[in-house]
């Protein structure tokens, strides 16, 4: 290293040095501890219990668990549906609010209002809009003559959840908004001047530009839907049938509801290398459509 | 040194017919009405009396009115509303104004000095953003106590560094720096033009002069973003309240909103959605007069 490489390291680190410490503390050491005790038995169950080694016996059981599998195919089902449908709707929307019409704030506030509702308030409200009896989206049916749908029932559950995760895009939204304004305006005027109509510009100067924040939103997507734990505890929990019974959801049944901190431990790792894996793939993908300006 | 050009008002929001404006109005309207409709419910069922809330068929109107809900929530034996917007907000201004310090601190160091090593260690603070909430939930309870048991020995019960029982678990973590509000600072500070560092350096500022009188005033947008994100995101947690607050007196607002929920079924609604509404009212007030800051803040202004 020559003096200014040296020199440049210390600087380096001394900025980076409050997240060191709490990278150590608050994230590496309690992640060490719980790969340790996913090769355990380790259930708070048994009074002052210690962990004791088992090996890979707790990953074991998991591939023999039809939980583990069932909720792991929620929440990729939950996903497929969530993520494009949040990314595109968000999108949509941050280029209406992008206009400049009277009223642009009023609208901009109404549609991140749901992102500023507290969670027990929202789960409510959306119980009985999903209501099969007396909610308003089968009243507004019946109003079409059309029959009511079990929208919390076995097969719409899934669905609906993905639903009511549009209502509350509103971060998304405001990051696609931020993007916008970012996109340089001559080169628009460029391209008006050459003769590019609207949809032309949208497509071939405005979304090119924004395609690192898309990026960005999808892996805060990814990690988002990876995550759901909240609305499906509150609304559902996890059922009818385990239909809502998401991948967070497992854990946490295991971690606090049985005690079962090795297992859960072992649940949480998976969680954790797929949804790293999936980061690496839209890393990877992105060399190929993330164009920075 | 900048050929910035204020970018104010980006082009693609200026409308050039009247009919293209009529027709972003339009599409606002018809998504903004069923962003309202929710939202709508929880008002008018904050004004209803107990027994109109599960009408057949639903009512919007409240008949009776009763806007006494909202009076109601605040003598209320078990919500303290006062009492809970006290310890929210402690919990809110130290949470803020640490994340807010360190993560630009931390910030700064990614986006601004080459050092070997920089990229792999940025890697490693992007990927911490992907851990399970759970796992490091329990562990980092455990660190908690184990420290806890060890300042009790130094220095006897109740001392200033104690943990658990207080409300540092939810805020002191915040002041080494959030992976998130690092990523969002550093996409900002990569945006800046080296010019103004190197300037600088010949002026014979040191590091942390650079970052303190130069870059930060000029990332004060970006801040501000920052800073009222944290604000609105710890406003509304449930998950770390729920687990580290074990007294009813240190509720936050967002916790204590289950005073309405009845564990043995029969939920009061009007007073919830009431209570509800009061929570995040002062979010909402923030967002709507903030919002051009807010999003402008996001959106790298420095210039291209």
């Amino acid at each position: 290293m020559t003096q200014d490489e040296r020199q440049n390291f210390f600087k380096g680190m001394a900025f980076l040095s409050p997240w060191i410490v709490g990278f150590a503390v608050f994230t590496a050491i309690p992640i060490g501890l719980s790969l340790y005790y996913s090769f355990c038995d380790y259930s708070l169950t048994v009074e002052r219990r210690a962990p004791l080694w088992i090996g890979l016996d707790n990953y074991r059981q998991l591939i023999h668990d039809t939980l583990f599998w069932k909720s792991l195919a929620n929440t990729l089902y939950y996903a497929a549906m969530a993520l494009p449908a949040g990314l595109l709707v968000s999108l949509g929307l941050a280029l209406m609010l992008n206009a400049n019409i009277r009223g642009q704030s009023v609208y901009r506030t109404i549609i991140f209002l749901p992102s500023l509702v507290p969670a027990i308030a929202s789960a409510m409200v959306w119980l009985w809009m999903y209501n099969t009896q007396f909610g308003l989206f089968n009243y507004l049916l019946g109003k079409l003559h059309l029959p009511p749908v079990g929208w919390l029932g076995e097969r719409m559950a899934m669905p609906s959840l993905a639903l009511m995760s549009v209502w509350g895009v509103g971060n998304t939204v405001i990051i696609y908004l931020a993007g916008l304004q970012d996109v340089p305006r001559e080169l628009l005027e460029a391209a008006e001047i050459d003769g590019a109509g609207p949809w032309r510009r949208m497509f071939s100067v405005t979304l090119p530009f924004l395609t690192p924040v898309i990026f960005f939103n999808l892996v805060m997507g990814i990690i988002g839907t990876f995550s759901v734990f909240t609305v499906p505890y509150i609304m559902t929990q996890g059922g009818p049938n385990n239909a809502t019974y998401f991948f967070t959801y497992f854990n946490y049944d295991e971690a606090f509801k049985f005690l079962h901190m090795g297992y859960a431990s072992a649940i949480a790792w998976i969680q954790l290398v797929i949804t790293l894996a999936l980061t690496a793939i839209a890393f990877w993908t992105a060399k190929k459509w993330v164009h920075y300006g | 040194m900048t050929a910035a050009v204020p970018n104010r008002k980006s082009y693609a929001g200026r409308m050039r017919s009247p009919w293209s404006a009529m027709s972003v109005h339009l599409g606002l309207i018809c998504v903004c009405v069923g962003y309202l409709l929710p939202f709508a419910w929880m008002v008018s069922t904050s004004l209803k009396t107990l027994e109109h809330t599960s009408d057949v068929p639903p009512t919007f109107i409240p008949h009776p009115w009763q806007p006494q809900n909202y009076v109601k929530v605040f003598t209320h034996p078990t919500f303290h509303a006062v009492l809970f917007t006290r310890n929210t907000l402690i919990i809110a201004i130290l949470t803020v104004f640490g994340t807010t310090l360190s993560s630009a601190i931390v910030a700064y160091g990614f986006a601004r000095i080459p050092f070997r090593g920089r990229g792999i260690l940025f890697a490693i603070m992007l990927a911490t953003i992907m851990i399970p909430f759970p796992v490091v939930m329990v562990s980092t309870f455990r660190i908690f106590r184990w420290m806890d048991i060890h300042t009790t020995a130094w220095l006897g019960p109740g001392n200033p560094l104690q943990m658990l029982g207080t409300f540092k678990p939810l805020w002191l973590p915040a002041w080494f720096g959030s992976a998130f509000n690092i990523f969002l600072l550093r996409q900002f500070f990569m945006t800046l033009p080296k010019e103004l560092s190197e300037a600088a350096k010949i002026d014979g500022c040191s590091e942390w002069a650079i970052f303190w009188r130069v870059i930060l005033p000029l990332a004060k947008p970006a801040l501000a973003v920052v800073a009222l994100f944290s604000f609105m995101y710890v406003w509304n947690d449930y998950l770390a309240p729920l687990v580290y607050i074990q007294r009813p007196d240190q509720y936050t607002l967002a916790l204590g909103l289950e005073a309405f929920q009845n564990k043995q079924g029969g939920t009061d609604w009007t007073l919830l959605m009431a209570a509800s509404i009061l929570v995040c009212l002062p979010t909402l007030i923030l967002f709507f007069l903030a919002q051009r800051t807010f999003i402008e803040g996001i959106a790298t202004t420095g210039g291209k």
